[in-house]
């Protein structure tokens, strides 16, 4: 398979990059200079596209190689990918499910933590000696709190049964209602963020869910509400949600994402209710080898013509 | 306080309010009119009378009393109360009163861990998570404006499938394995005694819990026997991949040893809420992205207070009308 061509959007993983290299002709888009020429080059041998949540395929790429038979994304999220457009040309996609489920759950988990007992800012007032001073402040019990989860997908339930095990009631609202589960649906994500403590966005990124936490929501939610982002930063309005933030008028945020990674709003710097990761949703050891090695078994089998491991188109 | 002092009728069961005058009650104004409209609260730093003699002279009434924080509970003083019968604590540890004096004397005592019992499981379970995960270190790095020019985040470690033994099966322990067990781990511990109730595997020691897991989690009391529990056998038992979360008391571990151990990589990171000399915290420990520092918070958040203040006004009222009392602490 060495003389296939695969062209790997973006750095994601060391692992990932060595065995595409070991085992195809492998292009590493970030490195070339100039694009456009590039991939006049090398359109006709590049069959395979490597995408993840900051660079896939779009109309543009997928044009550009009349090659192409597969793009596989090392990510659950497929919105850097034209999903039509590989439809209409017969392009199989693949990503990443189940494998990231646990980590990215245990991480809306842990934000919910680190945002209502301030454990980053106690962190950092033990670290800079403010303790010997006077005791920190008092935080916010999270047992019992009410969650309200946006998309009740795998990650959404994972995140239901772990909020479950601190007492927390569970509502949420998605695309239909679950009528298999027990927890409390709401038909609009207005209605959910009013009757929550803390939100948060578990869905997929469409168009339909671009902006789904909106000035709306975010005034729902309220004072004393928690906004969790583990989904994509454009489902939340950011600017909305950074006055919101800097206002008080919402309680505090956790976020894993942002609008234009991996620039964050410089106004969040300075508040004590926010916690601020680089998107590690997937981000452990174990996760990302898994993936990695979901990516390369998809690729196998497709070049193998046996069937795809986990196909979305 | 000390102006309603002289309006309170006599009939009221008579409690002690026992402080170091640095200390009092959380400045809670609707628990402290409950406790002075069902109790005669007496405050000896509230009275222009010497402390001795105040005392002397209330000695044979006072039956119950309320020890604020961890103002200590010597046997000098139970000698000089000898109707005292309740102790009703107020903080979730008690290695701050001499309990085999109060087990000599009968005198019962009701401990607070019941009502902060969540508020540090939950503590527990998100230092881990940050620890495993590198939360704060992570917002460190965006915070810092690292992430534009860095790019990648360095990877953290999984949660789910880990092996975490419980040191200390008690309310907190039981909620922490409560919680972790919905995340997929395997829960074991160590106890006094085996509990048949307990689903877990159990150790009897907890150099044999540390060899078999990978997070160790300390939710014991503090007395002569858990003292440095967790020394350098432990710590080595336990390996380069472990991790301490400790919200227990800082002298359940071998603090010196563990800064050793985190410094020189043998074992693979601590969340810690308690420390041996508070507040002082081993400077070592600042430049780790393997360590969270919490300045003993777990229990400190005004729902574990309204907790407390019920269970004090439900254990001194239970007591003062006969019926059973809501937390005695057992000897098991």
């Amino acid at each position: 398979m060495e003389s296939i061509g695969v062209l790997m959007a973006c750095p994601m993983n060391p692992y990932l990059e060595q065995e595409l290299h070991k085992r195809f002709t492998l292009h590493r888009f970030w490195k070339v200079p100039d694009k456009s020429t590039f991939l006049t080059t090398h359109c006709n041998s590049i069959r395979a596209v490597v995408g993840n949540a900051s660079a896939g395929a779009d109309a543009q790429l997928i044009e550009a190689l009349p090659k192409l038979e597969i793009v596989a994304s090392f990510s659950v999220g497929l919105d850097k990918i034209d999903l039509a457009k590989c439809k209409e040309k017969g392009i199989r996609v693949t990503n990443t499910p189940d494998v990231l489920t646990e980590d990215v759950a245990d991480l809306a988990i842990g934000l919910m933590l680190a945002v209502l007992r301030k454990l980053c800012e106690s962190d950092r007032y033990v670290r800079s000696g403010k303790w010997k001073k006077g005791n920190y402040m008092l935080t916010t019990k999270f047992t019992g709190k009410r969650v309200g989860i946006i998309g009740l997908g795998r990650i959404g339930m994972a995140i239901a049964k772990r909020a479950e095990a601190f007492s927390c009631p569970i509502s949420y609202h998605s695309r239909t209602e679950k009528t298999e589960t027990k927890y409390k649906y709401y038909p609009s994500v207005v209605e959910l963020a009013a009757n929550c403590d803390i939100l948060v966005v578990a869905c997929s990124l469409t168009e339909e869910t671009r902006h789904i936490v909106n000035r709306k929501v975010i005034d729902a939610l309220g004072a004393k509400g928690v906004l969790i982002n583990i989904g994509r930063g454009p489902h939340v309005d950011e600017p909305e949600l950074v006055s919101a933030l800097v206002e008080r008028r919402i309680g505090g945020a956790g976020l894993d994402v942002f609008e234009h990674e991996p620039e964050v709003p410089e106004e969040l710097f300075g508040l004590d209710n926010v916690v601020l990761l680089p998107h590690v949703g997937s981000g452990t050891v174990e996760t990302r080898k898994a993936m990695a090695d979901l990516v390369l078994g998809n690729l196998e089998a497709h070049f193998l013509n046996k069937p795809l491991l986990t196909p979305v188109v | 306080m000390g102006a309603n002092d002289t309006q309170q009728p006599k009939e009221l069961p008579m409690v002690l309010l026992h402080r170091l005058p640095s200390f009092n009650l959380p400045p809670n104004p609707s628990f402290r009119d409950h406790l002075r409209s069902h109790f005669h609260i007496l405050d000896p730093h509230e009275s222009p009378e010497p402390y001795d003699s105040f005392l002397s002279r209330h000695a044979h009434s006072i039956r119950a009393i309320l020890p604020v924080g961890p103002t200590q509970i010597s046997s000098e003083l139970l000698e000089r109360l000898p109707a005292l019968e309740l102790i009703v604590a107020t903080s979730a540890g008690l290695e701050h009163i001499d309990l085999p004096a109060c087990r000599s004397r009968g005198i019962v005592v009701t401990n607070a861990s019941s009502a902060f019992a969540e508020d540090v499981a939950d503590c527990a379970v998100g230092l881990l998570i940050d620890v495993l995960r590198r939360i704060s270190a992570a917002d460190r790095f965006v915070r810092g404006r690292i992430w534009p020019v860095e790019k990648e985040y360095p990877l953290g470690f999984k949660l789910g499938g880990k092996r975490v033994g419980i040191v200390g099966m008690g309310s907190i322990g039981s909620e922490v394995a409560k919680r972790l067990s919905a995340f997929g781990c395997t829960i074991a511990y160590t106890s006094r005694n085996k509990k048949e109730s307990v689903p877990f595997l159990f150790y009897t020691n907890v150099r044999d819990l540390a060899a078999n897991s990978g997070v160790l989690i300390l939710c014991c009391p503090l007395t002569e026997e858990t003292y440095h529990i967790v020394n350098k056998d432990v710590m080595a038992a336990l390996g380069k991949e472990g991790v301490i979360i400790n919200v227990g008391r800082g002298s359940l571990v071998d603090e010196k040893e563990l800064v050793q151990c985190l410094v020189q990589g043998e074992i693979g990171g601590a969340g810690l809420d308690v420390y041996e000399n508070e507040p002082n915290v081993p400077k070592e420990l600042f430049g780790l992205d393997n360590v969270v520092l919490s300045p003993h918070r777990a229990v400190m958040t005004p729902e574990s207070f309204e907790a407390l203040f019920q269970l004090i006004v439900g254990n001194l009222k239970a007591f003062f009308s006969n019926k059973p009392l809501v937390s005695v602490v057992s000897n098991e």
